[in-house]
């Protein structure tokens, strides 16, 4: 019985100390803040000043909304092509031979370097940050999907060959659940990467995000109190994000390849 | 006598470097319908070679396999392979796993012949168990009732419990004797173990080193149950090893003997 007890006091081990790093990370900030005396740098309190004046005004959920919007759209996309692409690159040799050089071209591309043809195309509105997040989001997921059916073990494919099953229902019950971890693994990959990048992308954008709200908040008077807001909440999202699709491994469709 | 499966002079190699190395030259077996054939040979004489080529997974380069009369020019659900480290599939339960092999039928007859076969293997109660939550030799069940369900009129079995702890080993092999008894099926083993093959088979196929033939055979006609300590299947054993290379003073004459010469 004392097995729960001993669970919760693990748990607690483990949280204390990054939280007393936290702490003391803050009391050194505001310290080297107040004996430098800076006029620009924001102190602590500051920062949550600033915050919570955005909250209440409603622009600070605006933003956040609007950043969230948008890198759901792009990574969508990105699932929506590269899923079905990837299984197809992974199950027919020469659409791999075919695609995989200009992917691997492609991939190590920045999002960033893209910024000025993304103007070009679709402007400083809402679709070039949602094309920059799929271009970055799109990659990853094609990679480890078409990598995911390549190391399918083939005491599998050979069982379901065994039983003379139809192509759809080798594909529906044998291929998909066999790669769907991978698929898991390149879509958190992906959104990591969609996440940093939809900040870059905002900065190109006029009128809103997290990233619009850290530019913004430099031109508009050096609030540099909301540039540190701004970078404190995208951190958070960033890991509730990850612990979102660390959540999509523990499904019993996916948990079969950690199981053990 | 109707040979159900009739191995015709069939032979393979491998090509590595130019050169191709015969692995098995010109090995012809005839299995009767019900039959239970264990196939034993030295490691690395190409059994699983041979396997394939009955199951269908691999052609003969030269000769042929026939079953049924009808020449096997790929796998069919008509001889299912039980291979040792199984393809249960994990992502399916053990329901969807047994249901998996079944293309005609209303989803509730497939439900009812998987639930059927999962109680025949004594898996009652875990039909909707995912396949990690099984130890090795509930999993070797879940492998053989998926092959049954689907009556299939063979079973290809290569070193199917090799994988397994020796208590389960012979669990196992007791539950496969009360199965087939139940539903009759042609059976061929591959395995390394000899009192497996002993404890099984009908008839028992040594073979002969690289490039692999039939050696030797040995008819098995004690009855079910059989107990290894037998003296004749013990006989039968020595020389069955002897055949392998395992006993260089051949059939043992006292049972002393034989236990010397297995410590030396």
């Amino acid at each position: 019985m004392d097995k729960p007890h001993n669970k919760l006091h693990d748990k607690l081990h483990k949280t204390w100390p990054p939280l007393l790093l936290m702490a003391c990370l803050v009391g050194l900030w505001h310290y080297a803040v107040v004996t430098s005396e800076s006029v620009i740098f924001p102190t602590p309190q500051q920062v949550l000043d600033g915050t919570m004046e955005l909250a209440r005004d409603g622009t600070l959920w605006q933003h956040i909304g609007a950043s969230l919007k948008r890198v759901a759209t792009g990574f969508m996309l990105a699932v929506l092509v590269a899923v079905p692409l990837g299984l197809w690159m992974g199950r027919v040799g020469a659409v791999y031979d075919t695609l995989n050089p200009l992917f691997q071209i492609l991939r190590p591309i920045s999002p960033i370097a893209w910024i000025p043809l993304a103007i070009l195309w679709f402007g400083v509105g809402d679709v070039s940050p949602v094309f920059l997040i799929f271009l970055s989001a799109v990659f990853p997921i094609i990679v480890q999907t078409a990598h995911g059916v390549h190391t399918i073990e083939k005491r599998y494919l050979d069982a379901a060959l065994n039983f003379g099953v139809s192509r759809r229902k080798m594909f529906r019950q044998v291929v998909v659940p066999a790669v769907l971890p991978d698929i898991v693994v390149g879509m958190r990959i992906s959104l990591g990467v969609a996440w940093l990048v939809v900040v870059a992308a905002e900065m190109i954008v006029r009128s809103s995000g997290l990233g619009f709200m850290i530019i913004d908040a430099r031109n508009a008077g050096n609030r540099y109190d909301l540039v540190i807001a701004a970078m404190v909440i995208i951190g958070v999202i960033g890991l509730l994000l990850d612990l979102l699709m660390r959540r999509l491994e523990g499904l019993n469709s996916v948990r079969w390849r950690y199981g053990r | 006598m109707d040979a159900k499966i009739v191995i015709d002079n069939i032979g393979k190699g491998f090509t590595k470097g130019g050169t191709t190395l015969p692995v098995i030259d010109g090995l012809s077996l005839k299995v009767k319908d019900g039959e239970f054939v264990a196939i034993v040979g030295p490691s690395g004489c190409g059994k699983s070679t041979l396997m394939k080529m009955i199951s269908g997974f691999a052609m003969p380069d030269t000769g042929s396999v026939r079953i049924g009369g009808e020449k096997v020019g790929g796998p069919s659900p008509k001889g299912i392979v039980i291979s040792q480290h199984g393809s249960v599939f994990p992502w399916l339960t053990v329901r969807e796993n047994l249901m998996f092999g079944l293309n005609r039928g209303t989803p509730q007859q497939k439900r009812e012949l998987a639930d059927h076969y999962a109680e025949m293997v004594g898996l009652k109660g875990f039909e909707n168990a995912y396949p990690r939550e099984l130890s090795g030799g509930m999993l070797k069940r879940v492998e053989i009732a998926r092959a049954l369900v689907v009556k299939p009129e063979i079973l290809y079995m290569d070193e199917p419990f090799s994988a397994l702890d020796a208590l389960m080993n012979l669990r196992i092999r007791n539950e496969l004797l009360r199965i087939l008894q139940e539903e009759r099926h042609t059976v061929i083993l591959i395995t390394h173990d000899v009192e497996e093959a002993l404890y099984l088979a009908d008839r028992i196929v040594v073979l002969s080193q690289r490039p692999t033939t039939i050696q030797r055979t040995f008819q098995v006609l004690q009855p079910h149950p059989r107990k290894l300590s037998n003296p004749q299947l013990q006989q039968m054993k020595d020389e069955i090893l002897a055949e392998l290379g395992l006993d260089p003073a051949g059939s043992a004459d006292g049972s002393a003997d034989v236990v010397e010469q297995r410590q030396a």
